[in-house]
């Protein structure tokens, strides 16, 4: 694998130093970073926040709705939390499509 | 129980995946074929799919009889394994498709070429392929023994053969569609059973939980969390296995290299996370339903780990016939599952180990589809033979243990390949190792393999680590072997090493050179 993709770099002659130094590469990146990291700590948070609470607390034994527990509410949007983050992503994505595609139409002549 | 409408289904089930394989195998010629449907499957072919090779016994036994049994702590492996995938969609799922061809070693081989990378992530690859196999395998001998009334033995030929053919002739073409037919069955079936649970609370959602209260010995406790977990560090332990383990395990990560492209990689999931959600939504149903209408005792006497609960409350809701049909999904689900994972132990074997290591990528295309279906045959026959010796032990802890090694010796060498600058070859080969390694001493040394009740594990006695999933201890070992093994290390292996300035452009971009 190594050689061959030394080989074809030569080839194909990309200098990806070059490249990821540009500034519309390094504006890609940093576009798709900011957006992410929010949400990446948001989950990780949410999600161990659960057995921190069950474990440690009792709050979450307290009846929400009828006997549904606060328990089985905070879990229940857990699930939410996953649909609707999944969703953003995927909207998100699609800018950053159009970035890469114009960074590749520049950079790469193929 | 083994009545004319169950033996049809099964026959129906197996016709059909057998129908599936024949039309697969005549397309199945180049090695691209064989590991990866030639890339041809579509977002939500490949979601389907996803859905199917995720959605285990584990999950669909498994999790309804937990919650049946314990309430709510058998929720956890639900919202666990459905919040797994955010990890997967937001740092994985597209640099991995862009950088890798066939295996999770590829992605990582994409930047460090060296044998030994690949060579420790093959290990890792064929450990957890075991370990999750023979979990399934001898799930599936004990579910057909009971419900066919077969001996065990038998039952696991006939799982081992299914999976073992579909593999040798359709390769990921024909393991994609049995896994796709699997989700749907799954869901049909999972929907229909909720569906009557529901009905027989008259659509009261929330007097439902009040039922619950009074339903098991539990009282009040089954709503909570505690009854297994009743140390927050182990129930800890266990959540971080659960959501990092799905981003590092082979036969996942394998499914995203059967897309063209990491847009399709990306819409792959979110189908994938809208069918897992809501399988995992409905797991509540049928724990519940379980519970009230089949009743604690009933579940047990019947498997002392519940395991049967959710074929057991078809049968009391649906009458035989649909207890049959669910029983026949559960039999689908494993055959689903165990042909990813031959398919994917047999793409460490042949692609990784021989193709890449030993034959330095010079194989032709005629020799790696030959090396694969050997290995395929390998993979089958060596796990069958030990889930054959199995049948006596308690195997359900290898799943979670998987899922373990997946997170602490794969993900941080996964993520860091993709994020991190520095990192090097000796960062990668001491942390898949690390991880690996502290993962099987803990469990061995856990409750899951000591343990002071005699007959919950293979010895009686005090165990010497306290939780039964280690992760807490052996993923952050994972991510420290990674950073003391680069920032120990001297540049010896960087001839070997792709710029990282290359692995960066093609993470993000997916650009890559022409093929060889």
């Amino acid at each position: 694998m190594g050689k061959s993709s030394k080989k074809n770099q030569v080839n194909s002659g990309l200098d990806y130093e070059k490249i990821i130094n540009t500034p519309e590469f390094k504006k890609l990146v940093k576009r798709k970073r900011i957006f992410s990291t929010p949400y990446i700590i948001f989950f990780f948070i949410a999600y161990f926040t659960l057995p921190i609470l069950t474990g440690y607390t009792t709050i979450l034994e307290n009846r929400a709705i009828g006997w549904m527990t606060w328990t089985w509410v905070y879990s229940l949007s857990m699930f939410v939390m996953v649909w609707v983050f999944t969703s953003i992503y995927m909207n998100k994505a699609k800018s950053f499509d159009i970035d890469v595609e114009e960074i590749l139409k520049k950079n790469v002549v193929n | 129980m083994a009545d004319i409408i169950s033996i049809a289904i099964f026959v129906a089930v197996i016709g059909l995946t057998l129908g599936i394989t024949y039309w697969a195998a005549k397309q199945t010629t180049t090695a691209s074929d064989f590991y990866t449907a030639g890339g041809s499957l579509t977002g939500w072919q490949n979601g389907m799919a996803i859905a199917g090779d995720y959605l285990s016994a584990a999950s669909f036994l498994g999790i309804a009889g937990a919650i049946s049994l314990n309430g709510f702590d058998g929720f956890y492996y639900s919202i666990g394994w459905l919040t797994a995938y955010l990890v997967v969609l937001f740092l994985i799922a597209e640099p991995l498709r862009n950088l890798g061809k066939f295996t999770m070693a590829d992605m990582i081989g994409a930047r460090f070429g060296a044998k030994k990378v690949r060579g420790a992530a093959a290990l890792n690859t064929i450990t957890i392929v075991l370990f999750y196999m023979l979990a399934q395998l001898v799930g599936a001998g004990a579910l057909i023994k009971l419900l066919l009334g077969i001996d065990y033995w038998i039952a696991v030929l006939i799982v081992g053969v299914m999976m073992t053919i579909y593999v040798l002739f359709g390769g990921m073409t024909a393991t994609s569609w049995v896994q796709i037919v699997k989700a749907i069955l799954l869901m049909v079936g999972t929907i229909v059973i909720s569906f009557l649970v529901l009905l027989k609370f008259n659509f009261n959602f929330i007097g439902m939980f009040d039922a619950m209260r009074t339903a098991t010995p539990h009282g009040d406790a089954f709503l909570h969390s505690g009854i297994i977990y009743k140390d927050p560090i182990g129930l800890i332990s266990v959540l971080i296995a659960l959501i990092l383990g799905t981003a590092g395990l082979p036969h996942i990560l394998m499914r995203f290299f059967t897309v063209k492209d990491a847009k399709t990689a990306r819409s792959s999931v979110i189908y994938a996370v809208w069918i897992i959600g809501i399988f995992y939504v409905l797991t509540i149903f049928l724990g519940f339903g379980a519970a009230k209408f089949v009743g604690v005792d009933a579940i047990v006497a019947e498997n002392a780990a519940g395991n049967m609960a959710a074929p057991m409350l078809a049968g009391v809701l649906g009458g035989s016939a649909l207890e049959s049909f669910v029983a026949a999904v559960a039999f689908a689900t494993i055959l689903a599952v165990v042909a990813g994972l031959v398919l994917s132990g047999a793409s460490a074997i042949a692609h990784d180990i021989y193709a890449e290591i030993i034959k330095k990528g010079k194989v032709t295309e005629k020799q790696q589809v030959r090396a694969a279906r050997f290995a395929a045959i390998a993979v089958a026959v060596f796990s069958i033979i030990l889930a054959l010796g199995a049948e006596k032990l308690n195997v359900a802890f290898l799943v979670s243990l998987a899922f373990c090694i997946a997170a602490s010796a794969n993900v941080p060498t996964i993520l860091f390949t993709i994020y991190w600058k520095k990192f090097n070859t000796t960062g990668a080969v001491a942390s898949m190792l690390t991880g690996l390694i502290v993962a099987l001493v803990l469990v061995a040394l856990s409750p899951s393999v000591i343990n002071p009740v005699e007959g919950a594990a293979f010895f009686v006695g005090q165990p010497l680590f306290p939780y039964s999933n280690p992760a807490i201890i052996s993923v952050p070992a994972g991510f420290l072997a990674a950073i003391i093994g680069t920032l120990v290390s001297s540049k010896k292996f960087e001839a070997e090493e792709i710029s990282y300035a290359e692995v960066k452009f093609k993470a993000e971009t997916g650009y890559r050179e022409l093929e060889r």
